[in-house]
């Protein structure tokens, strides 16, 4: 914003950071003629805790529980990442009974976190209704959560190596409940939006990103995905048993709003299709590997990723041999798409921008750290 | 056909239809909080309470430290005294700092006598940081939430 002189049709606003529909504390900066944005610019950073200090300040162990804290509505994906990377770093697998469990958590947390997505997303756009239908499925996911390990948002639900905790008694009979009742759920969704007029009126064609657009930029997720390219980290590079599923990516063309809305209710079916899988044989045998009571990786450094639901989440962790990481970085979805909001931006109308934003689907605490 | 459709409403009569059913009694999803407690998992992670041994009303902890060492955010301090008799550390105070804990778990793992357990209570709030400093006979009795109702 500094260096242009404003002319004097052009005006300034700040969106943010208390703003409902920024997800958060995210302030853009906007520029406008008239109704029409010009340029925006993000200042973020009000969030932010230091995620990856605190991590080079904590034994492995001790840090799986603050990574929750970074995408708190994606905790168990932001902590299968963690732990796979330790592991990577340690050189051991966890056991196929673990990797299965694992999986069935991580995908109930992609559609808990795309139905937030959803409900608060229909919220900006006006529809008011999705949300309290979405946030009602989320809560069945978050009791399979608390019955599991007994936290329904920050659940810290793996350790590394494996699970810590036992599957409670009828855990595959209420997740495969779960799935029962979610698809015609879904439909319900669908039968709400897909066709409503004013929500295609306010998403098609609007924030449009093409493929070359995605890849410059390094957006992942379903953001890709809506653009054409079937780039997904479960098929990519298969991690905890992924290969062993049976889905498809979902992709549409345009790189719209609408067309990202659309990937994101198909991926909630290809999940469902997963934990279909994973639930019906669950593998006997051990869930811990053989790791030490104290970790202390060898010297190296390790780059591992995974398919949270917001796109690519990475962890790059250097070991100097000692108890504590040497440098811990996350590369988060949220943050790197969201650069993406400038050039979907420009030239849109001011009341697209809020459909833009949520369409990006940020967490603020993965922003910032 | 999509035309008349679109002259009568159609999506948007679809939708109203679900909306209208969701609204029958049976489907109400609302938990009425303060006037009947939720029944939380088994599992729940939530007040801290330190065991003691139901026949002799003894604590169960052995004053190891483990929790305390294991703990990210080290909120326990264990304070004791080594008994000259039995050669065991004897508990003084256990202090545990409930404002800082984010309730993950570790320090319940790590304790080799299951004294230190999380458990269903869920009611923390309180009027002053000091409050939430629990000491060991708070500890071992649980919290008393004011109830309103
Ligand atoms: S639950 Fe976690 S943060 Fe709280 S005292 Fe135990 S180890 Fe520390
Ligand atoms: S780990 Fe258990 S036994 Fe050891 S000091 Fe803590 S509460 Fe006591």
């Amino acid at each position: 914003m500094t260096e242009t002189l404003l002319d004097a049709n052009e005006l300034v606003l700040n969106m943010g950071p208390q703003h409902p529909s920024t997800h958060g504390v995210l302030r853009v900066v906007l520029k406008l003629d008239g109704e029409k944005v010009t340029g925006t610019d993000c200042i973020i950073g009000y969030l932010h805790r230091g995620v990856e200090k605190i991590g080079e300040n904590r034994t492995y162990a001790m840090f799986a529980p603050y990574v929750d804290r970074m995408d708190y509505l994606a905790a168990v994906s932001n902590g299968l990442g963690y732990c796979l990377a330790v592991e990577k770093l340690l050189n051991v697998t966890a056991p196929p009974r673990a990797q299965t469990v694992r999986v069935i958590l991580a995908e109930l947390n992609r559609i808990a976190s795309h139905l937030f997505w959803l409900g608060t997303h229909a919220l900006d756009i006006g529809a008011m209704t999705p949300l309290f239908y979405t946030l009602r499925e989320r809560e069945e996911v978050l009791k399979i959560f608390e019955n599991y390990c007994g936290a329904r948002i920050t659940t810290h639900a793996f350790r590394i190596g494996g699970l810590y905790y036992e599957v409670y008694d009828g855990f595959e009979a209420q997740v495969l409940a779960f799935c029962e009742m979610f698809e015609r759920r879904v439909d319900e969704y669908e039968t709400m939006l897909t066709e409503n007029r004013i929500w295609v009126d306010r998403l098609l064609g609007v924030g449009i990103l093409t493929a070359a657009d995605c890849l410059e930029l390094g957006v992942t997720g379903p953001m890709i995905r809506a653009s054409g390219v079937a780039w997904d980290l479960r098929k990519a590079q298969p991690y905890s048993g992924y290969e062993q599923y049976d889905f498809d990516i979902p992709t549409r063309t345009n790189g719209d709003t609408y067309d990202r809305y659309m990937v994101r209710i198909a991926e909630m079916r290809q999940s469902v299709r997963i934990i279909r899988q994973a639930a019906k044989n669950i593998p006997e045998g051990p869930q811990m590997a053989k790791v030490p009571k104290v970790i202390k990786p060898p010297v190296g450094e390790v780059y591992v990723s995974v398919e949270a639901p917001k796109g690519e989440l990475g962890y790059f962790l250097v070991s100097d041999g000692t108890i504590t990481p040497y440098r811990v970085r996350v590369r988060p979805p949220s943050f790197v798409n969201l650069q993406a909001l400038d050039r979907m931006a420009r030239g849109a109308l001011i009341a697209d921008v809020v459909a833009i934003i949520g369409t990006i689907d940020i967490v603020l605490g993965e922003v910032d750290r | 056909m999509t035309f008349l459709r679109k002259i009568l409403l159609g999506d948007l009569w679809q939708g109203l239809k679900l909306t209208f059913r969701t609204q029958a009694p049976k489907n109400i999803y609302t938990e009425q909080y303060p006037a009947e407690r939720p029944k939380v998992a088994e599992r729940f992670r939530g007040a801290p309470r330190l065991n003691i041994n139901p026949t002799n009303g003894e604590t169960l902890c052995i004053s190891c430290d483990l929790c305390a060492i294991v703990c990210p955010e080290k909120l326990i301090k264990v304070t004791s005294v080594r008994n000259p008799e039995t050669r065991r550390k004897d508990l003084v105070n256990f202090t545990y700092d409930l404002s800082r804990c984010m309730f993950c778990g570790l320090c319940e793992d790590a304790c080799p006598v299951d004294a230190l357990e999380l458990t269903q209570d869920f009611e923390l709030a309180g009027y002053s940081r000091e409050g939430a400093i629990w000491d060991r006979q708070m500890l071992e009795e649980g919290p008393h939430p004011q109830r309103f109702v």
